[in-house]
């Protein structure tokens, strides 16, 4: 899932302070798992600038809405015959559903609530961690399931470097060595013959460097 | 024991401590109650054995947006208590009470009553 995590209040505060009536918009997907931004983050944040703007004297307005996602446009129609109420709305989805809610309502300003922070997985509660760069050519299957795109400060691709140590990265003792992880997991499948082999060089260009990306599918399109 | 606590409490009760939510605090000081407590069984004591705690760490988590706010974070407590423990239960509610009098009237009580 997409992990975001979320801003001070008083960032929040400072981008609306100045509307008078403001949809404080969630998402159901991803940002509800890692309670960031779905219909209970909603109602507190919603509740809190009303308090805010209680407290300042002001007579604003705060709703609350929570869409199923805020990546489809079938979704973000839902808010279609309301949104011209609203001179602000704040998106607590991932910065995905912030920058497709501001396309699809031009003429009003869209803040952010989150901070989106990476692909992840809810390790336990109250814990989300990387796993996915989104690098777009995919090399798990060589690697044991675990990818040292993402999982290794260094990204690099062939095995650890001489920071590992004890099975630990050398940025931080609790940080897992990616490459550790991998061999350990080579043996475990009786795989470690994949560790030997050699590898064409990665191609990146289907990574960021290369600007936005896109995925066309044809044979989906109507 | 006939004991007595200030008639200005009034009790919500919920199955466990642990069923309290940030959102439900924050409603209640949004709506105008001058102060919201919430009493979980003793620490290390709870049914569920966490709900106490969840519940401390949501009542701290409203502290501090009250704080952001500039509201009164003290108008949000958390107490721990022996369910059979009626006077610890009176001395609390007596000690609430004192402390949200000494604050005075929540001021969103006030702005809720112009706006209606």
């Amino acid at each position: 899932m997409i992990v975001a995590d979320k801003k001070p209040v008083e960032e929040i505060i400072e981008y609306v302070k100045d509307h008078s009536k403001i949809l404080v918009l969630g998402c159901n997907e991803c940002v509800t798992v890692c309670e960031a931004g779905g219909k209970k983050e909603v109602g507190i944040l919603a509740s809190t600038l009303r308090m805010y703007f209680a407290n300042q004297g002001r007579d604003a307005a705060v709703d609350e809405r929570t869409l199923e996602r805020q990546c489809d446009h079938e979704y973000l129609e839902e808010i279609r015959d309301i949104a011209d109420q609203y001179d602000a709305i704040v998106s607590i989805a991932c910065g995905v559903g912030i920058q497709f809610t501001a396309e699809k309502y031009l003429s009003i300003p869209v803040y952010p609530g989150v901070n989106t922070c990476f692909l992840g997985v809810t390790e336990q509660r109250g814990l989300w961690t990387e796993r996915c760069q989104a690098c777009g050519n995919c090399i798990l299957a060589y690697t044991g399931g675990i990818c040292p795109v993402s999982r290794c400060a260094k990204r690099i691709l062939n095995g650890p470097c001489g920071g590992s140590s004890k099975g630990t990265c050398e940025i931080s003792k609790d940080l897992d060595c990616a490459w550790q992880l991998i061999i350990d997991r080579l043996k475990a499948i009786d795989r470690l013959d994949l560790y030997e082999k050699m590898f064409p060089i990665k191609d990146w260009s289907t990574d960021r460097a290369g600007g936005p990306r896109k995925v066309v599918r044809e044979d989906v399109q109507i | 024991m006939r004991l007595t606590y200030p008639t200005s409490i009034r009790i919500v009760r919920v199955p466990c401590t642990g069923k309290v939510d940030v959102g439900h605090l924050l409603r209640a000081i949004e709506k105008g109650a001058d102060g919201v407590y919430v009493v979980g069984c003793k620490e290390g004591e709870c049914h569920y054995k966490k709900g106490n705690f969840r519940a401390r760490k949501r009542v701290e988590q409203a502290k501090k947006i009250l704080a952001s706010i500039g509201s009164d974070e003290g108008r949000v407590e958390m107490y721990n208590l022996s369910s059979s423990d009626a006077p610890l239960f009176v001395k609390y509610a007596g000690e609430m009470d004192a402390k949200i009098r000494n604050l005075g009237p929540n001021p969103l009580k006030k702005k809720n009553r112009r706006a209606a």
